[in-house]
């Protein structure tokens, strides 16, 4: 494979590690924390090598405490340092819940702007790659619906380093959500040095004008496998990776479904009040007489991320999304 | 110092000197004076829900004092006492108190936190401030107060063990003042000291009469003095009591006999036992007592009516520190609501 000049082909793991190391080396407040992210360099060697490059007071194993070391981030925070915060899964966030509800995500309204957080929280979320149970959440409305904090959630290795760096340089905490099941499932090109992705928009991965399909993280490239096996068919997909789940890029959104009419959403997350009823949302807003079929979601369902022995159960599949396609095209 | 004012442990005292003990005397006064005003305001109606500290002067007052001008204060809601002593604003704390978040904002220079609502929630905070203080390389300290009850949450837990790995120069301060609302002491934990919990984390633990504003100052010292050191946070639990309710939505006779809190304001009271220590000392001037009353009297009047000219609730604020940039969410709301209301004010 061709490489451009000042560019490397590599995995989406590997593009958090170069934009943390990028953000290590640019700025000296950038420090990380978080369970096995030294030595070991983290569960999934998203920080590996960073703490010999950096140093123990740069990157810094934590107790196993996450209400604890979310905490104290949010101290250090306000303090002057740029804490990037590692959760092992986004399973085990909870106990953090309550610091990033009632302060990181609410300090600077508390305060009129005199103490804010600009922090990053990073965590590994969803199921499909056979972990242990509590492993394979995606519960990222329980935090897109937290006012003050942003939430992203990249695909591709490109705009994993691209969005990272811009979590890093933003003002206000962000949770930034890693597909585990994209980990290491593709590689692509990822320029060299700082570069950033804008927070809050979409990307369009591919054109079409008979059905949007909408979805993110580790959805993406079953949808796409999705869109793929309907053109065969004629039916053409707009598909739109939405990147960032707050703040939701209504202009793409909108601009999409007035063009197709039609839509489908895709989530692995569970139906009811997930992100995908945001969407919908907009939707409902901004384009509510360009629709000619009822909007179709595929998500996971209304129960507990099941063990993984019946995780393909589980999670949407391109079959379903291609049924859901078909299913608004017949309308 | 004992209930009469008689000086038991002499190890600190030949370092108190008149006009330090002058300074605790004033402000405890000016605290209680601010309390019991506020406890009058809000029973009529002029601001919200208020936590009276009345009666843990003492462990307000000798913390605030020891502090120095760059260190760091994590108070709860029931520790305004401490803030207005290390400088917070009269007007500001009261706003606060008044349904404003403008009441959160400190004066230029004063590291003072918003109170933590959540119980323990705070503690952590404390604890990374205080390590970010360690890593820049300063001698700034940071202290964290809280309640008998926080020492069964998580977050305190959480944040001494945080502190002790990383020795952050952090004072944790209990007020133990019995109650956590109804819940008395011996159901809140099986332990016999809140300072016992110190071992487990392996740093000094050390259990003091919290209405002995000597003992609540100097022991406050040593810990920053040993933060500043590197040398890591300290546990103080300081045995205190409120006389009164929880918050003023809060009715006490409903769990506990009231007239132990009527004894207590004779027996143990942190200003009437400084006040003896005092006239023992023949340095209590009651001239001068009047004085400072009314000067407290005075600077309080004041700031309730800054607070009461304060100018109303903008409703725009409510959209404008949600981020740095607000969404277009907030945009949208924040239009539509102002347009919906005439423009806003």
């Amino acid at each position: 494979m061709k490489t451009a000049v000042g560019a490397k082909t590599m995995t989406l793991v590997q593009a958090i590690t170069d934009a943390l190391d990028t953000m290590l080396n640019e700025k000296e407040e950038v420090l990380l924390l978080g369970e096995d992210i030294g030595r070991n360099g983290g569960v999934f060697r998203a920080t590996d090598g960073l703490q010999t490059k950096y140093g123990e007071g740069r990157v810094i194993d934590t107790p196993l405490s996450e209400s604890g070391f979310v905490g104290a981030g949010i101290g250090m925070a306000v303090n002057g340092f740029l804490p990037v915060i590692e959760i092992q899964f986004l399973g085990f966030i909870y106990p953090a819940y309550e610091q990033i509800m009632t302060h990181a995500s609410r300090l600077r309204m508390r305060t009129m702007g005199h103490f804010t957080v600009p922090m990053v929280i990073r965590a590994p979320y969803g199921a499909g790659v056979r972990a242990p149970e509590i492993h394979c959440d995606s519960t990222e409305a329980l935090f897109t619906h937290m006012p003050g904090i942003k939430v992203v959630c990249p695909s591709s290795p490109y705009d994993a380093k691209g969005l990272l760096i811009a979590a890093i340089e933003d003002p206000d905490p962000v949770l930034f959500l890693e597909p585990m099941r994209c980990y290491r499932s593709a590689r692509e090109e990822v320029p060299e040095g700082k570069y950033t992705v804008e927070i809050g928009k979409g990307k369009k991965l591919m054109d079409g004008d008979d059905v949007t399909v909408i979805t993110w993280g580790a959805m993406v490239p079953e949808a796409m496998k999705a869109a793929k096996q309907v053109k065969e068919n004629n039916v053409h997909c707009d598909v739109i990776d939405l990147r960032t789940l707050f703040p939701l890029d209504k202009d793409m959104i909108a601009e999409s479904v007035q063009k197709t009419g039609r839509t489908v959403i895709v989530h692995e997350a569970h139906a009811t009040g997930g992100v995908g009823n945001d969407v919908l949302a907009i939707i409902n807003d901004t384009s509510f007489l360009y629709q000619k079929a009822p909007v179709e979601r595929v998500t996971g369902f209304d129960a507990p991320v099941p063990y993984f022995g019946f995780e393909d159960h589980y999670l949407p599949t391109p079959a379903r999304i291609q049924q859901a396609i078909e299913k608004v095209m017949k309308f | 110092m004992d209930e009469n004012g008689t000086i038991i442990n002499s190890e600190d005292i030949e370092k108190v000197n008149e006009k330090l003990v002058k300074e605790f005397y004033r402000h405890m006064v000016r605290i209680r004076t601010f309390d019991r005003k506020a406890i009058s305001l809000q029973r009529q109606g002029r601001i919200g829900t208020y936590a009276p500290y009345e009666g843990q002067e003492a462990s307000q007052v000798g913390t605030a004092v020891a502090l120095g001008e760059s260190d760091w204060m994590f108070p709860t809601y029931r520790d305004h006492g401490a803030a207005m002593t290390f400088g917070h604003s009269l007007r500001n704390i009261l706003l606060f108190w008044n349904g404003r978040n403008e009441g959160c904002v400190p004066p230029d220079g004063k590291k003072i936190f918003p109170p933590g609502i959540p119980i323990a929630t705070q503690i952590p905070h404390a604890a990374g401030a205080a390590f970010a203080e360690r890593k820049k390389g300063t001698a700034n300290a940071a202290i964290a107060y809280f309640g008998d009850g926080a020492t069964s949450e998580g977050d305190f837990h959480e944040g001494l063990n945080f502190a002790s790995v990383f020795k952050a120069p952090v004072v944790f301060f209990n007020q133990n003042n019995q109650y956590a609302i109804s819940v008395p002491f011996e159901k809140q934990m099986n332990t016999k000291t809140i300072a016992q919990k110190a071992l487990a984390y392996d740093i000094p633990g050390v259990r003091i009469d919290g209405n002995d504003v000597f003992m609540v100052y100097y022991e406050t010292l040593k810990a920053l003095e040993r933060a500043r050191k590197g040398e890591g946070p300290t546990l103080i639990e300081a045995v205190t009591w409120r006389y009164g309710a929880h918050t003023t939505a809060d009715d006490p006779s409903k769990y506990r006999d009231q007239s132990e809190s009527n004894s207590r304001r004779q027996e143990t009271d942190p200003i009437l036992r400084l006040e003896r220590w005092m006239k023992n000392e023949g340095i209590f001037d009651e001239k001068w007592q009047m004085a400072i009353e009314e000067e407290a009297a005075a600077e309080i009047d004041k700031a309730v009516g800054e607070m009461e000219d304060f100018p109303p609730a903008d409703p725009a604020v409510i959209f404008d520190y949600v981020f740095a940039e607000p969404t277009w969410q907030i945009k949208q709301q924040k239009e539509e609501y102002l347009k919906l209301i005439g423009g806003g004010r």
